[in-house]
């Protein structure tokens, strides 16, 4: 494949870099776990880094047996006390409240977030702040409006199921907590969330926020800590349901544990994403399209564009503008303002990324990647594209969750959207035609909770998030969201 | 000049076709004094497989014919079911209920299919969304259908009970393997040639008879099944189930026969993934 040199000084450290301050973000030295309404300390101790460049943030404990236990405890209460017996206009104002006070904050946060998780502040500021106080907003709403959102069941039918165990990635930590936590309190549950243990730090803000919103203790706790800490909360016997965001193998696991019980679950998993581009669409805009879905948040996304589908007759046009736009991405510190991509979350990712990428050269793709220096500190992958990629390879079937765009080519759309459906996953999919026909057609034969036409990895709280097969069960957000949350 | 009746033998429905079991193993069914009713055949783990193919060759026209031909085809195998009632009365009067039950089974098994039938081109109207998103874009969600389904039917009612479980499948677009109630096997395979003679296209609908326990785990592990729905299992073999059912996260529904008996779009809905898609509005 040829190459694409071109000097510009995006990727030469030509622009002045334009650093968003820490100012507005107090860490303390290090976090105990929210526990009905305090700060409590209990387990062993470790360390959250900055992934950009390897300095510890803070330190955080692991929460072990007896501290899932206190949780757990304090969630039953609320739900047998004041929370459940608050009138549902009552739970939505304090929805409300923590979508205000989001809002307020939101600098913090999204400082915070890149920090912690090595994301572009400019992703964090204008994506995954929003949208998480977006989410208590719309939930909130919800609240005591329920019986509206499903046709044929009376108020008496919409209980809410109790206390449920949360445990979420590290990808979109505030925004995963929003997501579990808003339609969770909108129904009437109370909550046991476990951030992941490389992104712990939003998750204890946002503590220290339903604090101030005077949410009464024990609706909402919050302990960290690692896959050991994940598995006393998801198979604690006093919860009544897990919602995970995760990894398809631990989902799995969890479903395992939990045959027999009658606890609920929806889990949210992996993904390996077809972006189909045909002939007849609009290149520029594929384009821009192709590269938000797959690089934004470095490629740590479930639903990733991470297989690019290109209609033969265009696939070298396509291809060399992307390696051209590719090119002009600034990888590099998140908290630059200037930064298209961030730090990859931590090394364990990073070594996982890098190792498929030699497991694809080993099975005969080429390699392209942007030429551009790396930070010399910190977890780093350049943007890559990988062609000659074959149907079979593990780098086309297993989700690499990184900055990594696998590229194979079809003749006709039967061809593509068989490709498309052939991996285990059914999470997301794209569809590229400027032809109405054509789109809807292809839209509707992928299998996948999630389809953009003409753009891609858009989120709302308004609409209904999940996959089908292996990518997961039950969907998050919008109106059929709240059925996980409802016991019917 | 004798009479001697011409009893009918009772073979699985897979395909659209009426195969004795590939193994060639049967069950005897005897009444109360030991008398020999029929032969039935006890399905295979590979009788299994083969109906789990024929289904999936199934899902594409199935889920491409219009709501509306669905409803009819559905109005129709209460037709049929209708004018061949006493042929299934005299079946569950033989399996041992006496024949007022017997006729009410096989009236409320026409209700539901009437009742199904007018729900093909409705549920989706009635369970869909258009979002309203904050950006400029077009979004909507609506229930598609999971696939393949395997349906463990009640043992009793044994027709009511497998038409209450298998019907919320066809409805929404999937197709079926239906695994008949292990004690009142007859009915299944008769609705079988209600189904063949119903406008229903082969392999939409498949179904079995044998023992439920010997095909559980095969059930449960199969990958090309997208979802179980069982009826009475043990703790045990719900345990098994739902273990089994990780490995491809297949879905599993367990129902107490009650439950599964209740007419309820909300049936339908447990067996429908919802599809969301957005698309820009403007330039």
């Amino acid at each position: 494949m040829k190459k694409v040199k071109t000097a510009n000084a995006f990727r030469d450290g030509g622009f002045a870099t334009a650093l968003e301050s820490r100012d507005h973000v107090t860490l303390a030295a290090d976090y105990g776990h929210f526990i009905n309404g305090k700060w409590v300390r209990g387990g062993e101790m470790t360390e959250t880094i900055n992934p950009s460049d390897e300095t510890v943030l803070a330190e955080f404990s692991l929460a072990g047996k007896k501290e899932i236990n206190a949780a757990v405890k304090a969630a039953r209460a609320a739900y047998e006390g004041p929370w459940g017996k608050m009138p549902a206009a009552e739970r939505g104002k304090y929805l409300f409240r923590i979508a205000r006070l989001l809002q307020e904050r939101a600098r913090e946060f999204a400082v915070l977030e890149s920090l912690d998780g090595g994301k572009p502040i400019r992703e964090s500021r204008d994506v995954d702040v929003p949208l998480a106080a977006a989410h208590f907003f719309y939930h909130a709403g919800w609240a005591d409006k329920l019986a509206y959102a499903f046709p044929g069941k009376t108020p008496q039918d919409l209980s809410p199921l109790g206390v449920i165990g949360q445990v979420i990635p590290w990808n979109f930590p505030l925004l995963m907590a929003a997501w579990k936590i808003a339609p969770a309190l909108a129904c009437g549950n109370t909550v046991v969330l476990k951030p992941a243990e490389t992104t712990p730090l939003t998750a204890l803000h946002l503590a220290t926020l339903l604090q101030d919103a005077g949410l009464p203790p024990g609706v909402v706790n919050i302990v960290t800590g690692a896959g050991e800490t994940g598995r006393l909360l998801t198979q604690h016997p006093d919860i009544d349901k897990v919602a995970f965001t995760g990894s398809t193998e631990v989902g799995k696991e969890i479903r395992r544990n939990l045959a027999g019980t009658d606890k609920r679950y929806t889990l949210e998993l992996g993904g390996k994403a077809a972006n189909i581009v045909f002939e007849d669409a609009a290149l520029n805009e594929a384009v821009e399209g192709i590269i938000n879905g797959i690089f934004f948040n470095q490629g740590h996304v479930c639903c990733a564009g991470s297989r690019l589908l290109v209609q033969e007759s265009i696939a070298d046009r396509l291809i060399s503008r992307l390696q051209k736009r590719i090119s002009t991405l600034v990888v590099g510190n998140p908290l630059d303002k200037n930064t298209d991509i961030g730090a990859i979350n931590s090394k364990c990712q990073r070594d996982r990324i890098q190792s498929l990428i030699a497991c694809g050269i080993d099975e005969g793709v080429t390699v392209w990647q942007q030429e551009g220096k790396l930070p010399s500190k910190g977890y780093w992958v350049p943007p890559t594209l990988l062609t000659d990629c074959a149907q079979s390879q593990r780098v086309v079937q297993e989700e690499i969750f990184g900055p990594v765009l696998t590229i194979q080519t079809f003749r006709t759309p039967k061809e593509a959207i068989e490709k498309a459906n052939n991996t285990p996953y059914g999470l997301s999919g794209g569809v590229w035609s400027d032809k109405g026909a054509k789109v809807f057609k292809a839209a509707s034969s992928l299998r996948a909770g999630v389809v953009w036409a003409n753009t891609f990895n858009k989120f709302d709280p308004t609409s209904p998030f999940g996959g089908m097969q292996e990518s997961g069960i039950g969907r998050e957000g919008g109106l059929q969201g709240l059925a996980a949350y409802l016991d019917f | 000049m004798s009479n001697l009746p011409v009893p009918k033998t009772y073979k699985l429905y897979l395909g659209g076709k009426f195969p004795r079991s590939e193994s060639g193993r049967i069950q005897s069914l005897r009444n109360a004094n030991e008398e020999l009713i029929a032969n039935v055949s006890k399905a295979s783990r590979k009788d299994f497989r083969n109906a789990v193919v024929a289904a999936r060759a199934a899902t594409s026209s199935w889920q491409a014919s219009s709501a509306y031909l669905k409803g009819q085809i559905i109005y129709r195998i209460a037709e049929v079911l209708q004018g061949r009632s006493e042929q299934f009365v005299a079946e569950l009067v033989a399996q041992g209920l006496d024949k007022k039950e017997a006729q009410e089974e096989v009236t409320a098994s026409i209700d539901l299919l009437v009742y199904y039938a007018g729900w093909t081109d409705k549920y989706s109207a009635v369970f869909s969304t258009v979002n309203p998103v904050a950006t400029p874009h077009f979004n909507f969600s609506r229930p598609v259908p999971q696939g393949v389904i395997v349906i463990i039917a009640p043992e009793k009612p044994s027709l009511q009970g497998l038409l209450a479980t298998a019907l919320p499948a066809l409805v929404g677009g999937n197709t079926v393997v239906g695994i008949a109630s292990e004690i009142q096997p007859l009915c299944a395979i008769s609705f079988g040639e209600v189904l063949a003679t119903s406008d229903v296209p082969a392999g939409v609908v498949n179904l079995l008879t044998g023992q439920r326990d010997e095909l559980l785990e095969t059930i449960a592990s199969h990958r090309d099944v997208d979802a179980v729905v069982a009826t009475g299992l043990s703790f045990e073999q719900l345990k098994s189930l739902e273990t089994h059912a990780a490995d491809n996260l297949k879905r599993t529904i367990h129902l107490s026969t009650e439950e599964a008996l209740r007419s309820d779009p909300q049936h339908i809905l447990s067996l429908q993934e919802t599809q969301t898609t957005w698309h820009p509005i403007g330039s």
